[in-house]
């Protein structure tokens, strides 16, 4: 009885101590593909940040309108915050495969769906800060174009041209990244629309004798007055 | 070969049946139905009077008109001449036309005479505006025997203008190029002008035809080449410069072809502008300058409202990132002023302007949003200009312009700080 006890305790042990020596190595190779991860992500982090400020990249940040947003939310500016993210991306996919030598059950199907939605976070980001920069440089030329017009509420034109691209951007972005699809498709035509029958109807209706007066004034009666004010300025 | 992608197979098989000449005139057309013929006649008549022993060619580049203009040249070009006795043709004066793309402003045009000058080995060329009202035969003789002759290479034309004419010139490209290039040229933006076939060929070899401040401000760059350059400049008194009925040209086009040439021309000829000192007067053939001061009706109120709307409504996203603080701080207090005490003084506008190409350098936003951000600005200098010249005579205007070249080159200093990004 008391051999049989021993010889279960002594193989209990052996199982242990089996364990542990299987999981000490792997512990350690974990720990080193951490370490490694974290050197590799912070030269990556560098790597980025010297290509960002060689290509300027703040400045086209900046024209995006992105800057002010990041201000706006006390962030650090976008070629930090790029860096950063690229790090810790880098730097949490390391762990995650540092973690899979641990061979634990279940989370190496978590970790491939990890990677397998990198590339299309990567995707989304890139649509979010080009509809950004689009939108930015679209409304920009509208409001130019409106003032140098004379067209009434250039602002009004401009801030509806960049929400308008904005809003098709993100919601590019979000399907890119498969979160609400429908929602965010059905938000935007519902938004689009709405607008746009807003601006007919407040042109139409509210805007009858404005819109009459406007057209007048450019096609018919001031023409001819214009033109004899009209200096040349060449 | 630059002209090989530029010369269609038609027009080249055309320019090889007229051999090598001396002389090549061209004239952009598009749409200019109503002047054109008479503009052909003249240029005709001119080198017929002038020129007569000459090989002479004008091209004829048109933007596909849709108001029979291609025809009204052909006709115009083979008409009979009767210019008198003494006028015989001692050489066969070739007409070739051709179609090229964009508006007889864009480069294209420019480009094909360019191509065309180089082939024919043409040692003198000339261009002539189609809509002018007021050309004559002289005008030819005016422009291109001071290159044919006397080997200048560009020839500038000046003209007879109305105190209130011609502002953009007056207030900006003038000042602006005679300070940097060191020249007093007083019309950098020629639409009657002639350039010699060294000139040509240079500028028709420079690496910038595919570039959009070409397409826009060729004449423009053509005059900054030859200032930059090693190029002997004059500048010939021609008359009163008419144009047809169509409308003055677009602001923001007119402002793309002078003021955005001439910033984009700044980068390329960096070491020719920042060593020039004081300015030199260059040859001027003919009376330097003419100005006429009758009574014009100009709507003042309506460049004041354009300028303080347009600076309230640009100020935060536009023009922020392009002018300083203290710009910024100025425009704002003097757009909050009435119409009867708005001023936009001297010093104040070449500021504007000198951070407008500092900014332009540095492009720190669109290049072509910052040309178009200065068309409200320069409707609140041209206001000034009309209110403080509205008694002016000739001789008052000419003093005008001079102060303001004046502290052009006084604060370019400021310019080469802000170009070195000490500012």
């Amino acid at each position: 009885m008391w051999q049989m006890i021993m010889n279960e305790l002594s193989q209990a042990t052996l199982g242990v101590i089996h364990n542990m020596a299987e999981f000490v190595p792997r512990f350690v190779v974990m720990l080193i593909i951490i370490l490694i991860g974290w050197v590799i992500a912070a030269a990556l982090r560098g790597a980025l940040r010297s290509i960002l400020r060689l290509t300027k990249f703040d400045k086209l940040s900046e024209d995006a309108g992105a800057t002010q947003l990041l201000k706006k939310a006390a962030l650090p500016p976008t070629s930090e915050l790029l860096s950063r993210f690229v790090f810790w991306i880098a730097w949490f996919g390391f762990v995650l495969v540092g973690i899979s030598v641990l061979q634990i059950v279940g989370l190496e199907e978590h970790v491939a769906r990890f990677f397998g939605f990198l590339p299309r976070l990567f995707a989304a980001m890139f649509v979010f800060f080009f509809g950004l920069l689009a939108a930015s440089f679209f409304s920009r030329a509208a409001l130019l174009a409106a003032v140098n017009a004379d067209l009434p509420s250039p602002r009004l034109i401009s801030t509806i041209i960049r929400t308008l691209i904005i809003i098709f951007s993100v919601s590019i972005g979000f399907e890119e990244l498969g979160l609400g699809e429908n929602t965010v498709l059905v938000a935007f035509g519902i938004v689009f629309g709405a607008l746009m029958l807003g601006l007919a109807l407040a042109f139409g209706l509210g805007g009858r004798d404005l819109a009459r007066q406007y057209l007048e004034r450019r096609l018919v009666h001031d023409k001819k007055e214009d033109k004899q004010d009209e200096l040349s300025p060449l | 070969m630059p002209e090989e992608s530029i010369l269609t197979d038609d027009f080249l098989r055309e320019l090889m049946n007229v051999g090598e000449v001396d002389i090549l005139i061209g004239i952009a057309t598009c749409n200019d139905a109503k002047t054109a013929g008479d503009v052909i006649l003249a240029v005709r008549a001119g080198l017929l009077k002038c020129f007569p022993r000459q090989r002479a060619v004008i091209i004829n580049a048109d933007c596909g008109s849709q108001d029979g203009t291609p025809d009204l040249v052909r006709a115009a070009s083979i008409s009979d001449m009767r210019q008198g006795p003494n006028v015989h043709a001692l050489r066969t004066l070739h007409c070739v036309s051709t179609q090229v793309p964009g508006d007889p402003h864009g480069g294209a045009a420019l480009h094909t005479f360019l191509a065309a000058a180089d082939l024919l080995r043409a040692s003198t060329c000339a261009v002539f505006a189609p809509d002018s009202t007021a050309i004559e035969p002289e005008w030819v003789e005016r422009l291109v025997r001071p290159v044919l002759r006397d080997n200048f290479d560009l020839v500038t034309p000046l003209y007879r203008r109305h105190k209130f004419d011609a502002l953009l010139v007056r207030n900006l490209l003038y000042p602006m190029t005679r300070a940097l290039y060191g020249r007093r040229l007083r019309e950098p933006y020629a639409l009657d002008f002639a350039f010699s076939g060294k000139l040509g060929s240079y500028f028709l070899g420079r690496d910038l035809w595919t570039e959009d401040s070409v397409q826009t401000g060729a004449e423009t760059l053509l005059t900054t080449s030859a200032l930059g350059g090693d190029f002997r400049v004059a500048q010939s008194f021609l008359g009163e410069r008419t144009r047809g009925e169509g409308s003055p040209p677009d602001l923001v086009s007119a402002i793309r072809r002078t003021a955005g040439a001439l910033f984009w021309s700044l980068d390329g000829n960096y070491p020719a502008w920042s060593n020039a000192k004081e300015s030199q007067p260059v040859t001027t053939i003919g009376a330097e300058h003419e100005i006429s001061v009758e009574p014009m009706r100009v709507d003042r109120t309506r460049l004041y409202e354009l300028f303080v709307r347009g600076v309230s409504e640009l100020i935060e996203p536009v023009l922020k990132p392009i002018l300083s603080p203290a710009t910024l701080a100025e425009l704002q207090r003097i757009t909050a002023l009435p119409e009867e005490s708005l001023r936009y003084s001297g010093e104040l506008w070449v500021q504007t302007i000198y951070e407008f190409a500092a900014s332009y350098h540095k492009s720190v936003i669109s290049r072509d949003h910052i040309i178009q951000a200065l068309a409200p600005l320069y409707r609140g200098r041209a206001f000034t200009f009309l209110v403080e010249n509205s008694d002016a005579t000739a001789d008052d205007i000419e003093n005008y312009v001079e102060a303001l070249c004046l502290t052009f080159e006084h604060m370019k200093p400021s310019l080469l700080q802000m170009w070195a990004g000490e500012k």
